[in-house]
């Protein structure tokens, strides 16, 4: 447990002394990929058989070269920390570890050779479990039920109820005060809460063991309190001897709870070290991250909230007191506290409200959960960025094709989609490609108030930073923004923020008096 | 090659010719021209209530327009009652029966907003208040159509039928409103998530509103053509385009959960239907032995088109 007094470096990107001394800045970054090999004998005292290892492995999708070349172990009693770029291969790689789909090179469990022949079903009996970044509960059933999915010996009577006990330890387990109860439909439960029960029910036991357990952006929709639950349990979990990779875009969150950090960039790794040795941003320099570091505080004085009428005030169903969100035209505004806590109805609300009024205002959404609210899976990627913009893309009665084109070109260069060809279906992009195809469509509509509902899931550290430059310079052309925000760091860019708690706006804080401090205090508890 | 291997119809057609091919087998290659012109003749009645309900089945899981035969019936029986026979009165036929499909289209949709019913069951009960009135209205006498609108249904060219090649330009365009157009774009936008389609800025209820009446009121156009063509409205006219609308959307391969659909495989599996029924006719099979056979290559197809496209 060497990190667990730097638990606290999370988020505000200082950190302790011990974490940059030792190594020289800049030097031997760059590894080449046999630096896996090596690290086995840098190790962390746990030089037994890996659980599973990789030699080379290659994937291919079509033309589409998403592994090339990946050597990787995973030991017992060691959190290892994964990051990359979206479209790095990350989830490639633990879709491989999970035994979704097979690829070239050698792959071995407990050194056992098992190429060709790893399937979800050998994973799962060796006590491998993946959790998703595109969760994979099924909607329609219960939290119980959900649990009875992954454990065929839940049978005969009372099944559901020693489903929903097993489920329901592990809930308290992990994230205590949780609210979530077994009988819950999982579709009607926010994301946040989906992710949670994705998690636990990934950490639960009957009869085959829980070994290594991959998380896939576990982080990105849930709140810090329970982030930090969760990384608190991943540490308890790897002292009693379990595995842990854990794949991240908060840096803090690697730094903290990982033991060892790989670092990939186009299907290669790049670098491989202990997490002691790498800070902030030797981590972002070994991501190849053109991006600087991220500012801290507030950037630029607080400006005066212009005394015209807002562009729009809107009062949560909910709120007893006259407290209301207010927006101007050129603000961002926050909407800030814990996950689930009202702010996504409460932007639902509003599009609502503006799609209703008919002509004069216009709103576009971000979805944050792409699956539910954003991603039409069986269109390619221009006609997802266009379909907001197509009123605008006519001529005469039929849609330009020339224009639509165009349009998705442009916004594919300017917010680095990766992909060769805007054609490809949607579903071809990994994860944060396709919040970042959502942003396009929101950004390229002419709606004049843009609303965001968490919409940095997933997405990398050097495409935030230029999100956030265009969030602000279309501010400044009059745009309004209203922002739901799981991320401390993102309410700096706020010029005013409302905290929600129970559906209900609790606080209102303008830039100027926005601390770290006063939005957990008015999350939890009512501000005095 | 490849575009043309991609194509979600290309089964029904090859099934289809396959099928023409297996009839001329039996025949010694006799009567090939004549069985395609009757394939073509029937086919049209087909595709018009056909591009109808592909139109509410993109719309999603739970969209089907299951009052097609009634309306078909009812939009018949008035338009031969109100043109009686003169051909003077054609067009104010064409355009009562079409208005009939509207209205029949504004009540589904009203059951299915106003009462919140799925689509399924406001349009099953609908269907029966619809038939129910078609037969209050045409109870006794067969009326004929105008002998215009009677030459125009069953003319020939070259055994070529003139409807026929009416209702492929239609097919044509709707391609293009399907394809090309911001309400065929939206109507695939909310059959493939209806929530982001109401999120990215579709207006969910508008567009739905007006596939029911679409379909509706092509159901109409075919209740009044079917009428010139087999010489005046019956109360039975309707039953078999319920069933084989739905066939035609999914052998035409068009996604049943909706958000994926095209025009040519309508064609193609109406086409293919006919046929069947054709060659199971020439091969002197039961009507027992019929269905069963019709059952299992519709089967058969809908297996060969999908496992094609889990392969792409």
């Amino acid at each position: 447990m060497a990190n667990e007094g730097s638990r606290d470096a999370k988020d505000d990107g200082s950190l302790p002394l011990s974490r940059v001394a030792g190594e020289g800045r800049g030097e031997g970054l760059l590894r080449d990929t046999g630096g896996a090999k090596r690290s086995g004998e840098a190790g962390l005292g746990m030089a037994d058989t890996p659980i599973i290892r990789l030699d080379g492995v290659q994937k291919s999708f079509g033309a589409v070269r998403a592994l090339r070349g990946v050597d990787l172990e995973c030991r017992a009693g060691e959190c290892l920390g994964l990051v990359g770029h979206n479209g790095a291969g990350k989830s490639t790689l633990m879709n491989l570890l999970a035994g979704v789909f097979g690829a070239e090179g050698r792959i071995a469990i407990d050194g056992v050779d098992v190429s060709g022949r790893h399937g979800v079903a050998e994973a799962q009996a060796r006590g491998i479990r993946c959790v998703f970044q595109e969760l994979s509960i099924c909607p329609n059933l219960s939290v119980a039920e959900n649990a009875r999915v992954f454990h065929a010996g839940l049978s005969g009577f009372g099944w559901r109820r020693r489903a929903g006990k097993l489920i329901r330890d592990k809930l308290d387990e992990i994230f205590p005060g949780h609210g979530i109860s077994a009988a819950d439909i999982v579709g009607d439960l926010p994301i946040a809460r989906r992710q949670m029960v994705e998690i636990a029910r990934a950490f639960t036991v009957t009869s085959a063991p829980v070994r290594l357990v991959i998380l896939d952006e576990p982080t990105s929709s849930l709140d810090a309190h329970v982030a930090e639950q969760l990384l608190a349990f991943v540490r308890r979990f790897v002292a009693g001897g379990g595995s842990v990779v854990l794949i991240s875009h908060l840096l803090g969150e690697i730094l903290s709870a990982a033991d060892r950090v790989v670092v990939m960039k186009d299907g290669q790794v790049v670098a491989e070290r202990p997490a002691a040795e790498f800070t902030r941003s030797t981590l972002v320099a070994a991501m190849g991250s053109v991006a600087a570091e991220e500012k801290e505080g507030p950037a630029e004085p607080a400006r005066a909230r212009s005394d015209a009428a807002p562009r729009l005030r809107a009062r949560p169903p909910r709120q007893e007191d006259g407290r209301e969100l207010v927006a101007h035209r050129g603000e961002v505004i926050g909407l800030a506290g814990l996950a689930g806590q009202g702010q996504t109805a409460m932007l639902v609300l509003i599009y609502g409200r503006l799609r209703g009024a008919g002509k004069g205002e216009n709103g576009a959404f971000v979805a944050g959960d792409r699956q539910q609210d954003g991603v039409f899976p069986l269109w390619s990627i221009a006609d997802n960025i266009t379909i907001t913009s197509l009123k605008r893309l006519r001529r005469g009665l039929m849609i330009d094709r020339a224009g639509t084109r165009a349009m998705a070109e442009g916004w594919r260069e300017r917010i680095g989609i990766r992909t060769p060809d805007v054609n490809n279906p949607i579903l071809s992009l990994s994860g944060g490609n396709q919040q970042k195809a959502l942003f396009a469509r929101a950004l390229g509509s002419d709606a004049g108030v843009v609303l965001m509902d968490d919409p940095m899931r997933g997405v990398d550290i050097g495409t935030k930073q230029e999100v956030y430059g265009m969030i602000r310079a279309e501010a400044e052309k009059g745009r309004t923004f209203l922002w739901y925000t799981t991320e401390m760091d993102e309410l700096r860019h706020c010029d005013h923020t409302y905290v929600f708690r129970d559906g209900r706006i609790v606080a209102d804080l303008a830039r100027s008096e926005l601390t770290e401090e006063k939005v957990l205090q008015s999350s939890f508890a009512d501000a005095s | 090659m490849r575009w043309l291997l991609s194509r979600p119809w290309l089964w029904a057609y090859v099934a289809a010719i396959a099928v023409w091919g297996a009839t001329l087998a039996f025949t010694g290659g006799r009567g090939g021209a004549e069985v395609m012109t009757a394939a073509f003749t029937f086919a049209t009645f087909y595709v018009i209530v056909g591009l109808g309900q592909m139109f509410v089945v993109t719309l999603g899981p739970g969209n089907v327009d299951l009052s097609i035969p009634a309306t078909i019936t009812l939009a018949g029986a008035i338009a031969t009652k109100v043109m009686d026979t003169q051909n003077s009165m054609i067009l104010a036929g064409l355009l009562v029966a079409i208005a009939c499909g509207v209205a029949v289209g504004c009540f589904n949709y009203a059951l299915i907003i106003l009462l919140r019913i799925p689509p399924i069951i406001a349009t099953l009960s609908s269907s029966f208040l619809v038939q129910s009135t078609a037969i209050a209205y045409g109870r006794g006498i067969r009326i004929k159509p105008p002998s215009l609108l009677a030459d125009f249904t069953t003319a020939q060219i070259h055994g070529v039928p003139v409807l026929a090649v009416s209702i492929i330009v239609l097919s044509a365009l709707m391609a293009v409103v399907l394809n090309r157009t911001v309400y065929g774009r939206f109507v695939t936008a909310i059959g493939q998530n209806l929530r982001a389609a109401r999120l990215a800025g579709v207006p969910v209820g508008g567009i739905r509103f007006a596939t029911y009446v679409m379909c509706a009121a092509f159901a109409g156009l075919c209740g009044y053509l079917l009428s010139g063509f087999s010489g005046g409205a019956s109360l039975s006219m309707g039953e078999e385009y319920l069933l084989t609308s739905i066939a035609l959307v999914v052998i035409g391969g068009s996604s049943v959960a909706g958000g994926f659909s095209n025009v040519p495989g309508l064609w193609g599996a109406a086409l293919f239907l006919f046929l069947v029924v054709t060659m199971l006719n020439t091969y002197g099979a039961g009507a027992g032995l019929r269905y069963m056979a019709t059952g299992l290559i519709i089967i058969a197809v809908i297996v060969a088109a999908s496992g094609k496209r889990a392969v792409r």
